[in-house]
């Protein structure tokens, strides 16, 4: 047995873009143990519902995170139009589900090129981000955000999207898809970096049961729990097949996000043809009364909204519980018997992000 | 059982003495921790605990509601990834939980306030609490003791 010491690993690290720390138990060189702490940014966001009104708190749910923040935002007015048993329109739901699915792939090329930057691939991470540049366009073409979009609204949304608008989305969708074709290439099968990524870190289907592990990285081994199946918003009217590989290493879960990048540009252009005519939004009077959980699949994974509501502007409770905090049990299990070298690509497998995380 | 809007999420109630068999129960079907959330109404914590069966994809809750004086077993010997949801609840809203399997001791978040989200939090407060202004929330305290506390020692210093 080699000499046993602790070796601290963030909460400034290179390959961390946010704050979170592991002390790492090592035996030589190997990990023995990983106890995480986390809770560098938390800012109480949940919180903030006895001080702002129940329609404010949509743009603040918004904020909680810089790559997710469209998809809280729909989380949260989700679980107030079901307590409100609010009806959205079909427009509004195909809407969302594009910006959403947009939302995705700028979030997986954004992984993309971290991972890659990980691993010491730098002009990969270029490519990566440069494509990214193009979704991020997009977004503002149609919402006016690059990072927080608010167009979100309790019983709707508040912008809509043109035809003209929609046929552009649709040309550089045609560039998007074929760009990341040939990034995708390398990533899949360049030597050095298959060598970097096969075989390390690999947890069992059974295990990310066990450790509560949701999303892609949850769907590298094996396990399908892509919620979008359950047909909230639009996907009731896409076909969906979920992304899944059964490999359960790095390399599954960087095949499994490429699939989806590819797999939210179909989903756009199924969107792009079958969205109604007809009203973004319906008005919404009065407030909420009562209890709802809402789960959304968010680009990191399965995200969970409760609304615990009384009747009066001011709403008694708002969780977010985003998949980050679910997938952390399941790094620290997959950092156990790997060599100190592959911390920093461990970390990058799950996508953490810890904004969301904390709140 | 409360109704709940969204047919597909079950709600039910139960007491805290039934809450590790149901949790254990969860875990025999092989179901996921999906979450464990607290929220402070009434002047009671309610514990809601979410499972999600993942062949069916359907969410399962069960909830417990507890004065803020009682003790919650914790349910990390079940359910390992309970760990950062139990530390969460105990601190942000001082709900007393017992063995938790590793305890952060309050120091999972970096934060000055104790238990803000709690009954006497500056976020939660309950009808027979000081009402939270930004005068008497627990920062604004500790940086009032903090000022008060800075002209003496100035002066042990000279």
């Amino acid at each position: 047995m080699g000499k046993r010491s602790v070796i601290p690993f963030g909460p400034q690290h290179p390959v961390l873009p946010e704050p979170i720390h592991l002390d790492l138990v090592v035996e030589d060189e190997k990990i023995v143990e990983a106890i995480p702490s986390i809770g560098f940014v938390h800012r109480g966001l949940e919180g903030l519902v006895t001080k702002k009104d129940f329609n404010q708190m949509t743009y603040i749910v918004e904020r909680t995170c810089g790559i997710c923040s469209f998809g809280h935002g729909m989380g949260y007015v989700e679980t107030i139009e079901d307590i409100m048993k609010v009806e959205v329109p079909d427009r509004a739901k195909y809407l969302r589900t594009i910006w959403f699915e947009m939302s995705r792939i700028h979030s997986h090329l954004l992984w993309l090129g971290l991972m890659a930057d990980a691993f010491g691939f730098e002009n990969l991470f270029y490519q990566a981000w440069r494509i990214r540049e193009k979704v991020l366009d997009m977004i503002e073409m149609t919402t006016g955000g690059r990072v927080i979009f608010s167009v979100n609204k309790v019983g709707g949304v508040i912008k809509d999207i043109t035809p003209e608008m929609q046929a552009k989305i649709l040309d550089d969708l045609k560039e998007v898809e074929a760009e990341t074709k040939r990034i995708a290439t390398t990533f899949l099968n360049d030597y050095s970096v298959k060598s970097r990524l096969c075989g390390v870190g690999i947890l069992t289907k059974q295990q990310m049961i066990d450790l509560g592990c949701t999303g892609p990285f949850a769907r590298a081994s094996g396990l399908n729990n892509d919620i979008r199946l359950r047909g909230y918003e639009a996907y009731k009217d896409l076909d969906l097949e979920p992304c899944i590989s059964t490999d359960g290493d790095c390399y599954a879960r960087c095949d499994v996000r490429i699939q989806e990048i590819f797999q939210s540009i179909d989903l756009i252009r199924q969107a792009c043809a079958k969205i109604p005519a007809g009203d973004i939004a319906v008005p919404v009077k009065g407030n909420p009364n009562g209890e709802a959980f809402v789960r959304l699949e968010q680009p990191r994974g399965e995200a969970v909204y409760y609304v615990k509501a009384n009747g009066t502007p001011h709403i008694d409770r708002f969780r977010l519980r985003t998949p980050t905090f679910a997938n952390l049990m399941g790094l620290c299990e997959m950092l156990k018997n790997t060599e100190l070298a592959d911390v920093g690509i461990l970390a990058v497998t799950i996508d953490p992000c810890i904004s969301c995380t904390e709140r | 059982m409360i109704e709940l809007r969204n047919p597909e999420n079950v709600l039910i109630e139960i007491e805290k003495g039934e809450l590790l068999a149901k949790v254990a129960e969860f875990k025999k079907k092989n179901n996921r921790l999906c979450q464990i959330c607290a929220a402070y109404v009434n002047e009671k914590f309610e514990l809601s605990y979410s499972f999600v069966d993942d062949e069916t994809n359907l969410m399962s809750n069960i909830r417990l509601v507890v004065d803020p004086s009682e003790e919650v077993p914790s349910v990390t010997e079940i359910v390992p990834d309970a760990l950062f949801y139990e530390n969460e609840m105990k601190e942000l809203f001082g709900v007393k939980i017992q063995n938790i399997s590793l305890d952060f001791q309050d120091k999972l978040y970096r934060i000055a306030a104790v238990h803000p989200f709690g009954p006497q939090g500056p976020m939660g407060v309950s009808d027979g609490a000081e009402a939270a202004t930004p005068e008497n929330t627990v920062v604004a305290k500790a940086q009032a003791a903090k000022a008060d506390a800075k002209p003496a020692d100035d002066k042990e210093g000279k």
